[in-house]
């Protein structure tokens, strides 16, 4: 190591580096010239969570794991006839309102992972930026959107 | 003395018959060079450092309070964001220690998991060192070298974790094993995904090219080592004294490394070597940091092949309850030695998290190590010690 | 010297070539700043100016002078106001003022003076002055530190610079630079019917060259010296007060000093718009284009240093330059004598 750090006359240490310098000169950037180009993000990135709203039971599970508390729900009860003829009358949980707001969202998951119903789905996608941030919050309508965009579970390495 | 030295302390000598006076400047918190937003009330005179104190905390956010509230999962969120440049590796010893206090083991395949995204984090926040650190002495290009390959590790831990930066992919009893708890998502396994070998052996061939031009623009550079030979120099005894660890108490002689000495994750079964040097100085710091690229690839090589096959969590119960007690598990973090103290009460929230960060213990040898530095060390020894606010603030 | 394009009116004359100068030295150095971005962009492995005026970015530079020319006119309140406002000019001025004594070809220079090599050496030393001027009136403590930091270095480098060039000038005997470069376009010896004749930085001036490019990039405060610039704690040096079109100045004067220095490098060491075996006639057409060329090549060295190496500390800078430039400068200088006489 002595010997490393010693400085020698022609210095040659410097032109290594130049010649480094001078190799990348001719070789082509990888630049991504987004908004032309775009890189496709892997299939479980953490883009935004999409919502199924027939899935969603109104459990609160996912609003209250929430390390942020940023789940708004709200729902209501409704009764709907019984299966069978002289039955009891059912009641169904309904979905009023579910806001995300993602100004405050960690991109945690944890939402996704303590569903019990499949209600939640991660997507990849990213270009959501808004001007404002009270357009950060997104409402049922617009989480429903994006399930669109879920993709298919990646294959697994064999094990 | 070399003639420098006595060259300079003739310097001061004069000026202490004109006596000039002192002059108390601040450097940051808003600053190109402190990685961070560090505050540093330096009293120098003329070029050199009488004083300096560091103030810090303008970064603080509370983990250690956020987390008498939170549950166990959302801490291990949480706890991702203290040392961001290596998210993965936070998780690691916060998770063993409440796997500890709840008396559960993870899988085998958890664990050779976690030790191959461990040290793509290490490699992570090492070329985060490599291009940092020669922009600060003024070199700009290994900026451009180290992060466009350590584009290729990101991807790789996104491609299994979700997350490039926060992996949240650690949970009591192993790693994440499905993507939820529905009846179609509990199919969806987050092992490895296709590919995931073969991509990490492109990244690690990649890496070490890298590695090569580092040297070549750094390593032998002649004015980088009239930069950093002599220049910040802490001795073993004094590193011990103040706390200092991982590859900065390497380099100053000390062969040191938690994952031989107490490894929480299946080092033993795999060949390494551990990274040392044996002056101290800033160049010693980052020949060792660059050496231990070379050895995590070398063990990421080996992990690849060995992992073996299994569940990805143990059994644990649906609702985690965690029984009274008290744990402390430290870890070899990139930066250093990181350690978590948990106490817990019963229940699914702890009583207290302590964090023992690695950046504040390094950090606390600035005053001693900055006395009598010149104005232009104070930059090269900063940056060569290796520290993110975060990290040091919590 | 005849003087082809003459109109007989010597003011009207000197106007003329001072235009010319002018029309190839601001653009030029325009060039040289989109070269120097595209250069350095991919030097890292990316692209660089992509997107103003079409694409490769080529009118990167105009659009950055437009917008430093639109911003406000800050001078600072407890700044010395006239200091403040002159301070740019000096600086720009004394590099503009060098190329009055560059030969771009045989007859094409706008005043040959005898006293050609210390006119050129003294007028450059001002901008030490524009920089001292900038740090003190800027009012601001960090200001007044870069800028004696920068002039100590500025003025470090002058010394070497000199003493390389006054090595040169034994050598040629005279000052005036078309004079030197005739000194190289002297057949040195024959070689199977051809006459061979070298420039000087092979006929003996190797050191000469290495101490004038190392004090060169010194005075113009480019890494591996730019700690004035790139001080940690002082943003920007004796530049931080500065904004609009007044850091234009300073901007554009560092590219053109950058020009100037490679063009009296070239004419010095590299044998100028001269060319082995091409005809004085044919000379002064090409002449601007082989000096430019030869002009490039050195920026170009400029720039590769500037992306590759660190920075200098200051003790370290000033160590180089009055422990080993000067006392190696001055082994030159003996050793051009010596070889004066004796060849």
């Amino acid at each position: 190591m002595g010997d490393q750090k010693r400085i020698v006359f022609p210095f040659p240490g410097l032109f290594k580096g130049m010649w480094v310098t001078l190799k990348t000169l001719f070789k082509k950037p990888p630049t991504v010239f987004y908004p032309d180009e775009k890189e496709v993000p892997v299939p479980r990135a953490r883009g935004v969570i999409s919502l199924d709203v027939e899935a969603c039971t109104v459990c609160m599970l996912c609003a209250r794991e929430c390390p942020d508390w940023c789940i708004y729900i709200e729902g209501h009860k409704e009764e709907i006839p019984p299966a069978t003829e002289g039955g009891r009358v059912r009641t169904r949980s309904k979905l009023d309102r579910f806001d995300i707001d993602y100004a405050l969202c960690m991109y945690c998951g944890i939402c996704v992972e303590v569903c019990p119903f499949d209600a939640l789905f991660w997507s990849p996608e990213y270009e959501y930026s808004e001007y404002s941030i009270a357009e950060m919050l997104h409402d049922k309508e617009r989480l429903t959107e994006w399930l669109a965009t879920v993709p298919e579970a990646p294959g697994l390495e064999p094990s | 003395m070399t003639s420098l030295e006595q060259i300079h302390r003739s310097e001061v000598a004069v000026s202490v018959e004109l006596q000039t006076p002192d002059m108390t400047i601040n450097i940051g918190p808003q600053h190109p060079s402190t990685h961070g937003v560090l505050r540093l009330v330096a009293r120098i005179d003329g070029e050199r450092i009488e004083e300096v104190e560091p103030v810090i905390g303008y970064m603080h956010r509370g983990y250690e309070k956020l987390a008498e509230v939170r549950t166990y999962a959302q801490i291990t969120t949480l706890v991702n964001r203290i040392d961001w440049v290596a998210g993965f590796a936070n998780e690691i010893a916060f998770i063993r220690a409440v796997e500890a206090l709840a008396g559960i083991e993870p899988t085998p395949r958890a664990q050779w998991i976690r030790l191959i995204l461990a040290e793509m984090a290490r490699i992570s926040s090492h070329l985060v060192f490599m291009s940092s650190y020669p922009l600060e002495l003024g070199a700009t290009t290994p900026l451009f070298h180290a992060l466009r390959e350590r584009e290729r590790v990101l991807d790789l831990i996104e491609s299994v974790t979700g997350g490039r930066f926060h992996p949240n992919f650690n949970r009591v009893g192993g790693v994440k094993p499905v993507a939820g708890g529905g009846s179609s998502t509990k199919t969806a396994s987050q092992d490895l995904p296709a590919g995931f070998y073969e991509g990490t052996r492109l990244a690690v061939e990649k890496v070490l090219a890298v590695c090569e031009d580092i040297d070549s623009l750094v390593t032998g550079n002649e004015l980088i080592k009239a930069r950093t030979v002599g220049v910040g120099v802490i001795p073993a005894d004094k590193g011990i004294e103040y706390g200092l660890s991982g590859p900065n108490l390497r380099a100053s002689g000390i062969p040191f490394d938690l994952r031989k000495h107490e490894a929480i994750l299946p080092y033993d079964e795999v060949d390494f070597d551990v990274a040392w040097a044996e002056t101290g100085d800033c160049y010693d710091r980052y020949v060792v940091r660059l050496e231990e690229i070379r050895q995590s690839c070398r063990i990421v090589l080996q992990a690849i092949d060995k992992v073996p096959s299994g569940p990805l969590q143990a059994k644990v119960p649906r609702v985690l309850k965690v029984p009274k007690g008290q744990a402390y598990v430290r870890n070899e973090n990139p930066k250093g030695e990181f350690g978590y103290y948990v106490i817990s009460e019963g229940g699914r929230i702890p009583y207290r998290l302590k964090i023992r960060s690695t950046s504040f213990s390094n950090l606390s040898i600035l005053p001693w190590v900055l006395k009598g530095a010149l104005v232009p060390d104070l930059v090269a020894i900063m940056g060569s010690l290796d520290f993110v606010l975060g990290d040091v603030d919590r | 010297m005849s003087d082809p394009w003459t109109t007989g009116w010597f003011w009207a004359d000197t106007v003329i070539k001072v235009a010319a100068v002018l029309a190839i030295m601001l653009p030029g150095a325009l060039a040289l700043i989109y070269a120097e971005v595209k250069v350095s962009a991919h030097m890292q492995h990316r692209v660089g100016p992509y997107y103003a005026g079409g694409r490769f970015g080529w009118a990167q530079p105009l659009a950055d002078g437009l917008k430093f020319i639109q911003k406000e006119d800050l001078v600072p309140s407890a700044a010395d106001g006239l200091v403040f406002r002159l301070a740019p000019y000096v600086v720009i001025m004394s590099t503009l003022a060098t190329f009055v004594v560059i030969p771009f070809g045989p007859d094409l220079v706008v005043r040959d003076l005898d006293l050609g090599a210390f006119y050129l050496l003294a007028i450059s030393s001002l901008s030490t002055l524009g920089v001292l001027m900038a740090g003190w009136a800027s009012a601001n403590k960090y200001s007044l530190i870069g800028g004696l930091r920068a002039a100590g270095q500025l003025i470090a480098y002058e010394l070497p610079l000199l003493l390389a060039v006054v090595a040169v000038v034994v050598q040629a005997g005279t000052m005036s630079l078309p004079g030197i470069v005739d000194a190289q376009a002297e057949t040195v010896f024959t070689v199977g019917g051809f006459d061979v004749a070298l420039p000087f930085i092979l006929k003996g001036q190797i050191i000469g060259f290495t101490i004038f490019l190392i004090a060169a990039v010194a005075e113009l405060s480019r890494i591996p010296f730019d700690m004035p610039i790139a001080e940690s704690e002082l943003t920007m040096g004796y530049l931080t007060e500065y904004s609009g079109l007044r850091f234009t100045m300073f901007f554009l004067g560092e590219y053109a000093s950058m020009i100037s220095l490679a063009a009296v490098a070239a004419t010095f060491y590299l044998g100028g718009y001269w060319l082995p075996g091409v005809s004085d006639s044919v000379l002064n057409v090409l002449g601007p284009g082989v000096l430019l060329a030869k002009v490039g090549l050195l920026c170009f060295v400029f720039i590769w240093i500037r992306w590759t190496w660190p920075r200098l500390r200051e003790d370290q800078l000033q160590n180089l330059a009055w422990r080993w430039l000067i006392p190696l400068a001055l082994v030159n200088i003996v050793i051009a004598g010596i070889l004066k006489v004796v060849l």
